[in-house]
């Protein structure tokens, strides 16, 4: 079992600290208490992904806790990425776990809005947003740096988590999203994980005012991209609002005679296109139900093998 | 205004079985304007609710307000014979009548909703939850907590496209609202400072709420 020391940076931190292109992956905890279903899943990633979110029951449907899978996950040698959002938990609770995250070893965090719960298989439940996703990472760093909870009174042995943020750059308003995304940075964003791109010229756009603002200096941007292994799921995927899947993309995989292998090869020309924009700093592949591929797609995207810390140590040195 | 909608028919029935002689209290303020108890929704429930039981007796009265003493007095002797009554008045209404007509059950006849506005007619929307700590200055008078699903204080999730909210291409998105309003008025840079988290003492959270202005109390 890999347990971080209270002081040592997560891995993701320190792979994107020495300036490498990291590869991030998911995984979705299951619906149901099993250990085995998390355990499994992280083994696959391990040396193919430097590090995996894991999701907060995502899109409101419940799940076991991201606290227990990324633990499980850590056990199994793949680091997690804590994915925390504000749709269940008040100001209280949410300290609350990340005080015992820290003390689990958990070292990276993802602080997020969370899908509405009308979304998910528990419509009837409490809408709790208390505090906003910044509101959340300013917290969370003030917490770090000041040892003071939200608040204000104090914490003796406060977390330190290597903070993080989504970003969509295909969400509408287009101004007042660009507003926030310079205001997760100023709350104290170190890495910010984008939405699923399909549309790498628009995506290209939005990195551009990154860079124009030097955004990129100051954080680090994870490109996410999705992986589909049928139509069906592409136009599913179409549907979710705040996606943005080119019709072109759509016929292309209606065209395609293999399904399968035209999503990875979608997936790879992605990334190709994606590793072309300066000021990114890694991926984010996200394979909704079906993770099996991500090694596929690690491999052939020539990401293999992932750097050693040790290596990280020793080039730092 | 308060904004209601009546309960389904045979939900009431339901709730009225057993009693035979029902007095229906109307109410001639926020109710009536929603048009769910006002004294025509009233006249029109009772003579449905003849329809579909024969035996029972049903008389309508409409205080101007169930939430004020004032009007209720006048409808206390109605009240006293009649077996039951049932109120067209909000959840405020059907409270202050309970807590004032003390030896009858007092039977809800509305779902009483939201604060809001008449959009259009028969569309009536929620504009106030009522927190107690109003930020309509800082919003260009569209507010974050109602308007938008995760009452998010510093813009949109990612959910927001074209306009709408992610929960339903139906609902507005309020920061989009926010943001058009603030674009027109030239007032867009009041959104680049961080929102602190709200303190929701002064809303529902902090256990339920009295207002005192102390010159009137005797």
């Amino acid at each position: 079992m890999m347990n971080a020391a209270p002081d040592q940076k997560s891995r993701l931190e320190r792979l994107l600290e020495a300036g490498h292109f990291t590869v991030s992956a998911e995984v979705g905890p299951p619906m149901s208490a099993s250990a085995d279903f998390v355990r499994k899943k992280a083994r696959s990633l391990v040396g193919i992904a430097d590090a995996a979110n894991v999701t907060d029951n995502q899109t409101a449907m419940v799940r076991m806790s991201s606290v227990a899978a990324s633990v499980l996950c850590q056990q199994e040698g793949l680091e997690p990425v804590l994915q925390m959002t504000c749709r269940d938990r008040n100001r209280i609770a949410i300290q609350s776990d990340l005080l015992g995250a820290h003390a689990l070893g958990l070292r990276n965090l993802l602080c997020l809005s969370g899908d509405h719960q009308a979304f998910g298989n528990h419509p009837q439940s409490k809408n709790v947003y208390d505090i906003d996703s910044i509101q959340l990472i300013k917290g969370i760093r003030e917490l770090q740096e000041d040892s003071r909870f939200i608040s204000g009174s104090n914490c003796k042995n406060p977390p330190r988590f290597f903070l993080g943020a989504a970003a969509n750059p295909f969400a509408d308003p287009e101004q007042l999203q660009y507003i926030r995304l310079h205001k997760k940075i100023e709350a104290g964003a170190r890495f910010i994980q984008t939405q699923c791109i399909y549309d790498v010229e628009r995506f290209a756009r939005w990195m551009e005012y990154v860079r124009r603002h030097g955004l990129d200096k100051k954080t680090h941007i994870l490109a996410g991209l999705l992986v589909n292994k049928s139509v069906k799921s592409l136009e599913m995927t179409k549907q979710v609002a705040g996606m943005h899947v080119p019709d072109e993309l759509v016929e292309r995989m209606k065209k395609a005679s293999d399904p399968q292998e035209e999503g990875v090869r979608i997936a790879l020309d992605t990334i190709k296109g994606l590793q072309s924009i300066p000021g990114i700093s890694g991926v984010h592949i996200m394979a909704v139900g079906w993770e099996s591929i991500v090694p596929t797609i690690v491999e052939e995207a020539g990401f293999l093998p992932r750097p050693s810390l040790s290596e990280v140590e020793e080039a730092n040195a | 205004m308060i904004v209601a909608e009546q309960k389904p028919i045979d939900e009431i029935l339901r709730t009225l079985d057993g009693f035979k002689n029902v007095l229906i209290a109307a109410c001639g303020t926020c109710v009536t304007v929603c048009m769910a108890g006002g004294e025509k929704e009233a006249l029109k429930l009772a003579a449905l609710l003849q329809m579909r039981d024969a035996d029972m007796k049903v008389s309508v009265v409409t205080p101007k307000r169930q939430c004020d003493m004032e009007f209720v007095e006048e409808i206390l002797a109605d009240a006293a014979e009649h077996d039951v009554v049932l109120s067209l008045g909000c959840g405020a209404g059907v409270q202050f009548m309970s807590g004032a007509i003390d030896n009858k059950l007092i039977l809800p006849g509305l779902n009483t909703k939201f604060m809001g506005v008449t959009q259009d007619i028969g569309v009536w929307a929620e504009m106030c939850q009522g927190c107690g700590d109003c930020v309509l200055e800082q919003t260009g008078g569209v507010c974050p907590v109602t308007r938008c699903s995760k009452s998010n204080f510093n813009g949109p999730c990612g959910g927001s496209s074209d306009g709408k909210c992610e929960i339903d291409t139906e609902v507005d998105c309020g920061w989009q609202l926010i943001y058009d309003r603030l674009e027109a008025l030239d007032q867009l840079q009041r959104l680049y400072q961080i929102s602190e988290p709200k303190d929701w003492t002064t809303s529902r959270d902090g256990g339920p709420r009295k207002v005192h202005k102390k010159e009137m109390i005797l």
